[in-house]
């Protein structure tokens, strides 16, 4: 990669100075990339798209809106209603978080499917993981901000998960409202911070994007770039590919926000929120439903069947233990996966277990819609079960254990030879 | 390697599995309900558009038998224009309408302990029939007439379920009780309501000649209220179909680029 | 830019079909150009008045319980109104002022719509300030009209600037009489 000379004097004297455009031509243009991804590698630019989109929208809303328990519901209305295409904006903003975990959950599971997680990428999936535990976090505070029933019931029982941590709980629990319960200066706290986690977000993309950049991309045969045949620039190709994307990627989120603007919403969120009536079903949006169903899945009396410190852990704590660490497990993943092929295209049986897993997680999201009895609750404490012991079991032994098919000399060589992940990606 | 149809098979099944559980989240077991009737409203589909004859209408039932009980506290009287309304027409709906008047120039908001008034202006929200839920349900045996600006958003499948539950007042079954004070309603959570069924034949006259029937007042009033819950409905429709037919021509331009510049490759 | 370069760089490369080939990029980045721009047009447009603020941008006044001689102090787009009903004497004064004296030159049958009714926006031209002169007992300056108690600017009683740093007359705002005794401003 040697330094561009530019043409131009204005861009060649600020970048003697500053070398930004160096800076842009390496990272977007000259940059060298494996030349046989495929369309599943759009899914980390689109996460970017959309996160801008998240923030502009954002910033305009707040422009408009009230961080006060009486009038938070009424402006918001306001800008559906006397803000010229406040409507528009609310919309994209409302459905752009759906988009923003569609979009993340199908590059996580590419990463997953195609062992993006292992060396050298390590650190990269790691901060991967931090930036989906912060979007989570953020699409949370910002779910309050309307203040409707869910808003306020959603917050009320998630803040409450934190009264389970022993000899603290009510302590933290109190703190996180900064009062008695969910109320005026909970709204308050939740919009200041709903405002900041989008820049950190935006910081964690930076270090996910210098990560990715210091190894380059991984991809479908996950062998290792080998030589100039193996690569091409960025620009032309993938930003061409990138840009198909996002037109194909635009219709879908737009189609929504146009044409069902309240599909992924639930009717009770246009109610004022009312601390003294709980809806009937309080059900958390559908990305946080596989956890929602992790999170109910325990038994209450797992720890007198188990006989685990029943001391130190109350029956309840131990859902909101599997909740979390059915997310922070996946830190470990790069070493609970022992394998040293990447691609489940050469692990026969990895690659079932691959999709065993993603029905695994989908049937949790189902569970975690329905009421937590009869029937459903044992499908979620199944489905619950199958997730641990996939990741902590399974994964580590299947990668010991399992036959590979043989990889092929190069990148170049297999596209060369099957000329299919070409075909496939144009 | 795995072949392309079995990935491929999965991939479709995944997104079948994945569609129905998002789906899933709105489509719960009811909770003891009859499940509405599906209804053409013109706002339906990709073409969707206001009826601004029947709004009218359904502002004239909402006007003359909902507001006693249910205020639209979101509407202002200038948004009337919006259904057709001319300013002259609104000028007379507020000509007896008083809201509160707000401080006067000593800063006093009560004279002999009564509210200030002033005649309503046309941006001056619509008045509520009760000044706070506690007088509304002091009015009405405990219960509370829920405002009515949301209400086809607030409920699931929410002008279906508002029409049904309009023209769905009917006797009890033998074997179910009714509590003091309500009434029986299929498609009412629980099949018991506070509220007596609101409409009758002729309950209103229209004045463009539309016979007032149950069914055609339930209507235009279901329809005045995914207005009052949507009023951005028309216009997000219009521009969603430009918007669209720009993304799709858009995204051929760029599906042509691509095979462009990758074609170079080979 | 670098991208535009490196495309142009290729594109001379091609044998063939050059120019069919950059019609076809340049128009997609013309209409993706397009797209963005008429992206960001509702992000900006969303900025200008909200449909309830326009809604109270006109404020209509009753006159009927004004006094001769007497002011009111209205507010109109969140700014002070100041009506007046002049006194004959008044309205003489300011009509026997000889331009040629005036910083502003302006005649008071300019001002006004009605001789008696004087209609102003009450912020001194100078920085803003809000001139006294509304109330009996307020110091009205020196040709009896307004004074403004920040740097001193002297207006009189057809609001013209006399004396002191105001570069201007005060403002008087739009308005029409929609009956004898109400306007509506705006």
């Amino acid at each position: 990669m040697s330094t561009p000379t530019w043409k131009n004097p204005i861009i060649k004297w600020i970048d003697h100075r500053l070398p930004v455009f160096t800076f842009i031509d390496h990272s977007v243009v000259t940059y060298p990339t494996p030349r046989n991804l495929n369309y599943f590698w759009n899914f980390g630019s689109l996460a970017g798209l959309v996160l801008v989109i998240m923030i502009a929208s954002g910033v305009i809303l707040a422009m408009n809106y009230t961080a006060n328990t009486s009038m938070a519901f009424d402006s918001v209305e306001r800008i559906m209603r006397d803000v010229n295409y406040g409507w528009l904006i609310r919309y994209i903003h409302m459905n752009g978080g759906s988009m923003f975990f569609i979009v993340v959950y199908i590059h996580i599971f590419r990463g997953m499917y195609y062992g993006s997680y292992k060396e050298p990428r390590e650190l990269l999936w790691i901060i991967g993981i931090f930036i989906f535990l912060a979007m989570m976090a953020t699409a949370f505070l910002g779910y309050v901000l309307p203040w409707g029933q869910m808003s306020f019931w959603g917050a009320t029982v998630i803040t409450n998960l934190f009264s389970v941590i022993p000899f603290f709980g009510e302590t933290i629990v109190q703190w996180l409202w900064s009062g008695f319960s969910v109320d005026n200066p909970t709204l308050n706290k939740f919009f200041s911070l709903h405002y900041l986690l989008p820049f950190i977000i935006f910081g964690l993309v930076f270090l996910h994007l210098w990560a990715l950049h210091t190894h380059k991309s991984n991809n479908p045969l996950g062998i290792d770039i080998k030589g100039d045949q193996d690569e091409i620039p960025f620009h032309p190709y993938y930003t061409a590919k990138d840009a198909l994307g996002v037109g194909v990627f635009l219709l879908f989120f737009l189609g929504f926000v146009f044409f069902a603007p309240n599909f992924f919403g639930e009717p009770d969120n246009y109610i004022e929120a009312n601390p003294l009536v709980t809806p009937p079903h309080i059900v958390p949006e559908w990305y946080f439903l596989p956890y929602y169903a992790i999170l109910r899945a325990v038994p209450d009396n797992f720890v007198d069947v188990w006989g685990l410190l029943p001391v130190i852990i109350p029956a309840k704590t131990a859902g909101v233990i599997a909740m979390f660490s059915s997310i922070l497990l996946l830190i470990l993943l790069p070493w609970l996966d022992t394998s040293k092929v990447r691609s489940a295209n050469f692990r026969p049986t990895y690659f079932w277990l691959f999709w065993i897993f993603v029905i695994d997680t989908v049937i949790l999201g189902f569970v975690g819609a329905k009421p937590a009895e009869g029937t459903w609750l044992l499908v979620g404490r199944l489905a619950t079960l199958y997730y641990f012991v996939h990741l902590v079991v399974l994964v580590p032994l299947v990668g010991r254990f399992e036959k590979t098919k043989p990889l092929p000399d190069s990148i170049s060589a297999a596209v060369i030879l099957s000329g299919t992940d070409i075909k496939e990606s144009s | 390697m795995v072949t392309m149809t079995s990935k491929k098979v999965l991939l479709a099944a995944f997104l079948i599995i994945f569609s129905s559980s998002v789906n899933a989240t709105f489509v719960e077991a009811s909770s003891g309900a009859a499940h509405p009737e599906e209804q053409s409203w013109t706002t339906n589909g990709l073409f969707g558009f206001f009826d601004r004859k029947q709004l009218k209408r359904g502002w004239q039932v909402y006007n003359e038998v909902c507001a006693s009980c249910h205020s639209v506290r979101l509407i202002y009287y200038r948004n009337l224009s919006e259904i057709g309304f001319s300013s002259d027409e609104i000028k007379k709906i507020i000509a007896d309408v008083e809201v509160p008047a707000g401080p006067n120039e000593d800063g006093e908001t009560h004279a002999d302990g009564e509210l200030l008034m002033r005649p309503a202006k046309p941006f001056d929200k619509i008045i509520s029939p009760y000044p706070n839920d506690l007088a509304a349900r002091a009015a009405n045996a405990g219960a509370l007439p829920p405002d009515l600006s949301l209400m086809t958003k607030a409920r699931k499948n929410g002008a279906n379920y508002l029409h049904a539950l309009l023209t769905g007042f009917k006797d009890a079954p033998a074997n179910f009780e009714v509590s003091e004070d309500m009434n029986y309603n299929p498609y009412f959570p629980g099949f018991q309501i506070a509220m007596v069924a609101p409409l009758s034949d002729e309950g209103v006259e229209y004045s463009d000649g539309t016979k007032a029937t149950v069914e055609q007042m339930s209507k235009d009033v279901t329809a005045f209220l995914i207005w009052t819950a949507e009023p951005e409905l028309e216009e997000r429709k219009r521009l969603g179909l430009k918007v669209m037919l720009f993304l799709l021509v858009f995204s051929a331009m760029l599906f042509a680029v691509k095979r462009q510049v990758w074609a170079k490759l080979h | 830019m670098a991208e535009t370069d490196s495309i142009q760089e290729e594109t001379e490369h091609e044998g063939t079909d050059d120019s069919k080939r950059d019609f076809l990029l340049y128009s997609t980045v013309a209409v993706g150009a397009v797209g963005t721009t008429s992206a960001a047009w509702p992000f900006i447009y969303s900025m200008n008045p909200s449909k309830d603020v326009l809604a109270l941008a006109s404020t209509e006044l009753d006159l009927s319980s004004i006094e001769e001689g007497q002011s009111i102090t209205a507010i109109w787009r969140g700014k002070p109104v100041f009506v007046r009903k002049r006194t004959a004497k008044e309205i003489e004064s300011v009509k026997m002022t000889k331009l040629g004296d005036l910083k502003d030159p302006q005649s008071d049958t300019d001002r006004v719509q009605k001789a008696e009714w004087l209609v102003l926006i009450g912020i001194c031209t100078h920085l803003g300030c809000i001139p006294s002169g509304q109330k009996g007992g307020d110091v009205k300056g020196d040709f009896n009209g307004w004074f403004c108690p920040c740097h001193g600017s002297h207006y009189d009683i057809s609001g013209r600037i006399r004396k002191g740093p105001a570069p201007k007359n005060l403002e008087v705002p739009p308005y029409k009489f929609t009956s004898a005794t109400n306007i509506v401003i705006g």
